[in-house]
């Protein structure tokens, strides 16, 4: 799912679902090696959690809400609310359990 | 059953397995990410053949290299790796276990962390450790870059493309980087250079960095404010799994090879920057170089001919 200042509202803060946003930009080398990852993911845990992507070069403004000064940023967002961050590459079992995803 | 197994999936790893595959060892790469540290590269400028490229583009090319030879590059985390009766049997994270009669072990190494208070707390938020991706988060900043290496000094090039301000923070002297890159920055009227001076704490304001608390005064002030901060200080070796297996390596933690690329382990090689070899210089092209060294002594072994021992 592609995120942008148009759909964060109803795709991310007003999901009955936890989203898992990924702040990404063209540029940055990890973020392309992270995708594939985030893309196994979002199959893996289909109905349970939404997995989106959010490119920071054209939506800056959500980037500056959310303090996202680096990229990859990953994070889990339920009821609207962040509930958990992490910062550069992971490996798929890391983002499984430092983001709680098999308890969500 | 593989003749080779290949552990790390950056330019030493993936060039082991095109020369590997052209001795027609059925061979397999397992490794974290394609590419590993050169992926942080935006500019490489001096691997022979490409004018300029960038890192994660190199990685892709020798990547698309790698699976045109026939191999499989596997994306897993090795977690174990056991010897038994000669063969090497590697342990993933998703549960496929994979044997082989030869190994070649290449996990490189992870960023060097400045290890102050603060420097976790803010990161993504102002601490980076990679120039390419974050710099343009920073226009119109003031940032500093940590370290007098190549990616330290090049990086500080490269955020000045971005940032109204850039400091080098060094504890040397003198820039270690190629005289190349320390020219150009030196004639960058935004960068300026603060020697001889460690950083002992990140600042920040609880949502990002503020600046950083220096362990020398510089301009009268032992604080320096910033927006960003780039720890570019180089790497620790991922030798871990090597350590578990009694493999020999030195205090530092770098791996003890002879000049075959050879472990105390038989039928166990290395390559890459995590070995005692490239202390000297911890470039790609060193990285490539051991990779078919150790593809090749890896095909001697198999073959039963060993390699001559060094003269």
């Amino acid at each position: 799912m592609i995120l942008t200042e148009q759909n964060f509202q109803t795709e991310v803060l007003k999901s009955d679902k936890p989203v898992l946003v990924d702040f990404f930009a063209v540029w940055c080398g990890p973020c392309q090696l992270l995708a594939p990852i985030l893309d196994q993911l979002a199959k893996d845990y289909e109905g349970k959690i939404k997995v989106g992507k959010l490119d920071v070069e054209p939506n800056q403004a959500l980037a500056q809400k959310y303090g996202v000064l680096g990229v990859p940023t990953v994070i889990l967002f339920k009821n609207g609310q962040e509930v958990k961050r992490m910062v550069g590459v992971q490996d798929k079992s890391g983002l499984i359990e430092e983001l709680g995803l098999d308890s969500v | 059953m593989f003749d080779l197994i290949i552990v790390g999936s950056g330019p030493a790893g993936l060039t082991a397995s095109i020369y590997a595959s052209r001795y027609k060892l059925n061979n397999v790469v397992i490794g974290k990410v394609l590419g590993g540290t050169i992926t942080l590269a935006h500019k490489i400028e001096n691997f022979p053949g490409f004018k300029a490229i960038a890192g994660l583009e190199l990685a892709e090319k020798m990547g698309e290299q790698v699976k045109a030879l026939g191999a499989e590059i596997i994306l897993d985390e090795v977690t174990k790796i056991e010897q038994r009766e000669g063969d090497f049997k590697v342990f993933v994270q998703s549960g496929k276990n994979l044997v082989s009669k030869a190994l070649i072990v290449a996990t490189g190494t992870e960023r060097r962390k400045l290890g102050v208070p603060g420097e976790q707390e803010y990161l993504g938020r102002g601490v980076s450790y990679c120039t390419t991706c974050d710099a343009p988060f920073f226009r119109g900043k003031t940032v500093a870059l940590i370290g007098g290496s190549n990616a330290a000094v090049s990086g500080a090039i490269h955020a000045a493309g971005f940032a109204a301000k850039v400091y080098i923070i060094y504890r040397r002297e003198q820039l270690r980087a190629e005289p190349i890159w320390v020219e150009e920055a030196l004639k960058n009227p935004q960068i300026e250079v603060i020697y001889n001076t460690n950083v002992t704490e990140v600042l920040g304001d609880q949502a990002k960095v503020t600046g950083v608390k220096l362990d020398k005064p510089y301009h009268g002030k032992d604080t320096l404010a910033l927006d960003g901060v780039f720890v570019e200080i180089g790497g620790v070796p991922l030798s871990s799994l090597l350590q578990k297996m009694g493999v020999k390596v030195t205090a530092a933690g770098h791996i003890d090879v002879d000049k075959q690329m050879r472990t105390n382990l038989e039928g166990l090689f290395v390559a890459g920057d995590f070995t005692d070899e490239s202390v000297v210089l911890q470039q790609g092209i060193l990285a490539c170089a051991q990779g078919a060294v150790a593809a090749f002594a890896a095909f001697k072994y198999l073959k039963g001919s060993p390699t001559p021992s060094p003269a």
